[in-house]
């Protein structure tokens, strides 16, 4: 044993218990706020939880202000709606493992549907209980290219050509993918008359075209835009038009198929939660809202399609072009039915990307 | 500094009976206190954390049923996806086993300018959310990256191929190999080195004969840590590898697929089988770690 | 290693290398931290303070962020301490004794840092969501875990678990029990001998367990992300604040508060300087 110095050891001890002191003390400072201050915010004014999917996070802020200003002048309580976001369908799953969502404002029908099938905190009928479906505004795909369109793309079969790299999220993660899939399987449908095999072919020469596979819509967006990475992105008109503004409207261009798919956003209340929380009314109030005027323009002025344009103050937003859009319902017979045939695990988008399917059929 | 011990490693010279063979029961006597206590606190500890958690992921998994289990391990996409994340994982890990013992060897033994800044970067792996990193990464070894752009000249593509999976995550597992062996490094005496020279070693003797030796312990640690570390990343690897399926699919993004699905006893079931090969892989580092040391303690 | 080429003319000291072979070693020792985490790291900053220091500081000021801010710390402030106590009792029973199954225990502390970040919020999920076994009864009593403070406190205490312990254990296996026997046998009792003989010996260890400990808790996504439920201002943490700012094409305000993140690691590293610093300036005045 080489060491003996009993002080230097003593020494480094006192500077030690000093030192955790100190940490204690400093961590104790940290919470102290945070302890203190969450109840007292939370007993001031009654909270909705709204648990939205990624893009609409803009969209709410304004739609959340407008409500309680709007909710205060009618009953002259305040009220605060918290919001979360996430990709749609992994909302879905924090719902049914017990997030304590007030209303659920998702992309796409199947998500909410989910909800009510697996964990029946959603009454069934859910899509009768608000005007339009619950869905108080829509979208459709559509595709965005850099500037000036270099390769000519005009329309979907456009996206199968040898020369095109195509930027979608993968539709196994993205309920915004599964649009453009479907998008494109009814293009082909049409186009081959109802020949699945050359439907296929078409599908399998689309993906073979995609280089990246992001798993949400805006890692796609980001791919694209930033990486500079592909020759045409797949996306919701809103998330189009939102990527234009934040990120360079002279570096890329919107080009609109001649159709396309309607995405329906829909929207609900949990049933489970709301009686439990005893925020039925505020929910339900919160979700009217949606289809008010003013809530209506503020779709419009995100760039969504609102359910009633009559409603919408067009000065304060911009009107976009008419399209031809088909709805899942009509081509696929329901959205449950899609998601089975195409998308469960050994559908039909995992035959396409076995090794012996790609390309070839 | 410590007694010149570093190399006999658990080499117990002091009172009571030492390890080895003269083992009785299931745990050697001992004159420490303690034992008690602090396994107990370590169990306990472990149970409620670690081992019911997995319990329940291994309970949700055994709803598969054993035929569709057999069968989702033998998928070929299970299987490509479970290849492209331990091969990835090895590959990187290899990389930092390498390279990260350099770093930790320099950045121990000389005084050169920028040594605590490069000493401070070495944690950046573990504070960056591995989003940002992935983030990050992808936009340096993209085609229109700083490096990526170089690459690219030369024909090597990195970001959105199998390649860019290996770069992340020898980002993430660095810091294993570095800090493990960081304290080791510090820990050898020098006297050993002083020794061995004036018995006439040449450098390359001495690095190989005495330091080499007292290191592996941590370095098969470091190593170990890196590949079981690399094996479950998701984060950042999402935003680099392009996760094109059978090519850049990662095993983690096959259980986010599942979960997609609401099938979570597949999900679970693929979570079991990398947790069962990630197992076994440390359980056999650990195991040659303690034969390691008997070797060496039975040596002397 | 290579070997020593220029050894006939001049005998480098008997403990280092030459000084061409100690330059060669640093430079490709920094080419490789240079492309690996310095070029990143850079990156990130630039994008941070793409529009100056003023952009910066209101991106991290901004409520949710400061929100995001608390609640990470908090997070680490329960969690780190805990890992300390489960690494030194862990550490002290791996490495002061001798029993079967010591390499499956090892081997189970290492488990965290092996499962997939998506799996450990999951198990989490298994074991505290709706559909749980447990679900039911605590939504009865009103207790909210997952989505919540606790939920997110379990996973970040799993995904960091291994760090204290793993840290300590290569050290004090290369210890020895020797020191702690010599004190017992001069008559310390067993936790003085701990905190008078191993503690200040595994110091630095200790404190580089701590300090990684420490980043990783503060700086876990994946699995968080997973228990987190993502409510803005309430269980959103810095690395789920980050992603939300990115998402939203806010790619400053996202670089910015990951900068933080990686600054407050680098707070700690100070504190380790300094501890070295005291270490050696102590040593000088022992003479040792």
């Amino acid at each position: 044993m080489t060491h003996s110095p009993v002080a230097r050891r003593s020494g480094g001890r006192r500077r030690t218990r000093r030192a955790v002191v100190g940490l204690i003390l400093a961590a104790g400072t940290l919470m102290a706020p945070s302890l203190a201050g969450a109840p007292a915010a939370q007993a001031a004014t009654p909270t909705l939880l709204n648990v939205s999917y990624d893009p609409t996070r803009e969209f709410y802020r304004d739609v959340n202000a407008a409500f309680a200003e709007q909710w205060r002048a009618e009953t002259g309580d305040r009220v605060r709606v918290q919001q979360s976001h996430g990709g749609s369908g992994k909302q879905a799953r924090a719902v049914i493992d017990g997030l304590m969502a007030d209303v659920v404002t998702l992309a796409v029908p199947v998500d909410i549907d989910a909800i009510a099938h697996h964990s029946g905190r959603i009454a069934a009928d859910w899509r009768t209980r608000l005007p339009h479906g619950s869905a108080p505004y829509t979208s459709t795909i559509v595709f965005l290219v850099r500037a000036d369109n270099p390769k000519e793309i005009a329309d979907w079969d456009d996206l199968v050509r040898a020369d095109v790299a195509v930027i979608t999220p993968n539709p196994k993660t993205s309920g915004a993918a599964r649009l453009n899939y479907l998008a494109a399987w009814a293009h082909a449908l049409r186009r081959f008359d109802g020949d699945e095999a050359r439907v296929r072919a078409f599908m399998s020469r689309l993906f073979a075209n995609v280089p990246v596979l992001d798993t949400g819509a805006r890692g796609s967006t980001t791919t694209f835009v930033r990486r500079g990475i592909g020759d045409v992105l797949l996306a919701w008109e809103n998330e189009a038009h939102l990527a234009l503004r934040e990120l360079g409207a002279d570096a890329f261009d919107i080009v609109r198929p001649a159709r396309s798919i309607l995405a329906e956003p829909t929207v609900a209340w949990v049933d489970g939660h709301v009686d439990a929380r005893g925020t039925r009314a505020l929910a339900q109030a919160y979700l009217r809202y949606l289809y008010s005027a003013e809530a209506q323009t503020l779709a419009a002025r995100h760039f969504y399609r609102p359910a009633r344009p009559e409603a919408v103050d067009w000065t304060r937003a911009e009107r976009l072009p008419a399209m031809e859009l088909f709805s899942v319902d009509a081509v696929f017979g329901s959205w449950s039915a899609a998601q089975a045939t195409h998308f469960d695990d050994g559908g039909v988008f995992d035959q396409i990307y076995t090794p012996a399917g790609k390309g070839a059929r | 500094m410590t007694a010149p011990r570093t190399v006999t490693a658990a080499a117990s010279p002091g009172p009571g009976p030492g390890p080895g063979p003269a083992r009785r029961g299931w745990r050697a006597p001992s004159v420490i206190p303690g034992f008690g206590p602090t396994l107990g606190i370590t169990l306990g500890y472990l149970g409620l954390v670690v081992l019911i958690p997995l319990a329940a992921l291994v309970w949700r998994s055994t709803e598969l049923g054993a035929a569709a289990f057999w069968d989702l391990a033998r998928d070929p996409r299970t299987l490509a996806a479970l290849r492209t994340s331990f091969g990835a994982a090895l590959i990187a890990a290899g990389v930092n086993a390498v390279f990260g013992a350099l770093v930790a060897w320099v950045l121990v033994r000389y005084r050169f300018a920028g040594r605590r800044l490069l000493d401070a970067v070495v944690d950046l792996p573990f504070a960056l959310p591995t989003a940002v990193a992935g983030i990050a990464l992808a936009a340096l070894y993209g085609p229109q990256g700083w490096l990526g752009k170089p690459l690219a000249a030369l024909g090597i593509q990195v970001a959105y191929a199998p390649a860019g999976i290996v770069v992340a995550l020898v980002f993430v597992g660095l810091p294993f190999v570095v800090r493990t062996l960081q304290p080791v490094i510090a820990e050898i005496d020098r006297e050993w080195e002083e020794a061995a020279a004036s018995l006439g070693a040449r450098r390359a003797q001495t690095v190989r004969r005495v330091i080499a030796p007292s290191l592996l312990p941590a370095w098969a640690t470091g190593f170990a840590l890196a590949l079981a570390r690399g094996v479950g990343e998701y984060g950042s690897v999402i935003f680099i590898a392009g996760n094109l399926p059978h090519v850049s699919e990662i095993a983690p993004l096959l259980i986010v697929i599942k979960l997609e699905e609401f099938n979570y006893p597949a999900a679970t079931a693929v979570g079991v089988m990398m947790l069962s090969i990630s197992f076994a892989l440390l359980l056999v580092i650990n195991l040659l770690q303690a034969w390691n040391r008997r070797r060496l303690t039975d040596a002397r | 290693m290579p070997a020593n080429p220029t050894a006939p003319q001049a005998p480098p000291p008997p403990t280092g290398e030459p000084p061409l072979v100690r330059a060669g070693l640093i430079a490709v020792a920094m080419a490789f931290l240079a492309a690996f985490l310095l070029m990143p790291l850079v990156s990130v900053f630039a994008e941070a303070f793409a529009r100056g220091p003023a952009a910066f500081l209101a991106a991290i000021a901004e409520p949710d962020a400061l929100a995001a801010i608390r609640l990470t710390l908090t997070v680490a402030a329960i969690a780190v301490p805990l890992n300390i106590v489960f690494g030194l009792a862990a550490a002290w029973a791996v490495t002061k004794f001798e029993f079967r199954g010591k390499a499956l225990l090892v081997t189970l502390i290492d488990l965290p840092f092996s499962v997939s970040p998506v799996i450990s919020g999951l198990i989490y999920v298994l074991l505290f969501g709706a559909g749980s076994a447990l679900g039911p009864w605590l939504q009865g009593h009103g207790l909210q875990v997952l989505f919540a403070l606790p939920g997110i406190v379990l996973a970040t205490v799993f995904v960091t678990l291994p760090f204290v312990a793993r840290e300590l254990i290569p050290l004090m296996e290369a210890q020895g029990t020797a020191e702690e026997e010599a004190a017992l046998t001069l008559g310390a009792g067993g936790w003085a001998t701990f905190r008078r003989v191993t503690l200040p010996n595994v110091r630095f260890a200790l404190l580089y367990g701590v300090l990684l400990c420490n980043a990783r808790a503060m700086g876990e996504f994946g699995a968080v992300s997973v228990v987190s439920g993502h409510i803005r201002g309430v269980t959103n943490t810095m690395p789920l604040h980050v992603e939300i700012l990115y998402n939203e094409y806010n790619f400053l305000a996202a670089f910015a508060v990951a900068t933080l993140l990686a600054l407050l690691a680098l707070v700690t590293l100070a504190a380790k300087t300094a501890l070295e610093w005291q270490r050696s300036q102590r040593r000088r005045a022992a003479g040792a």
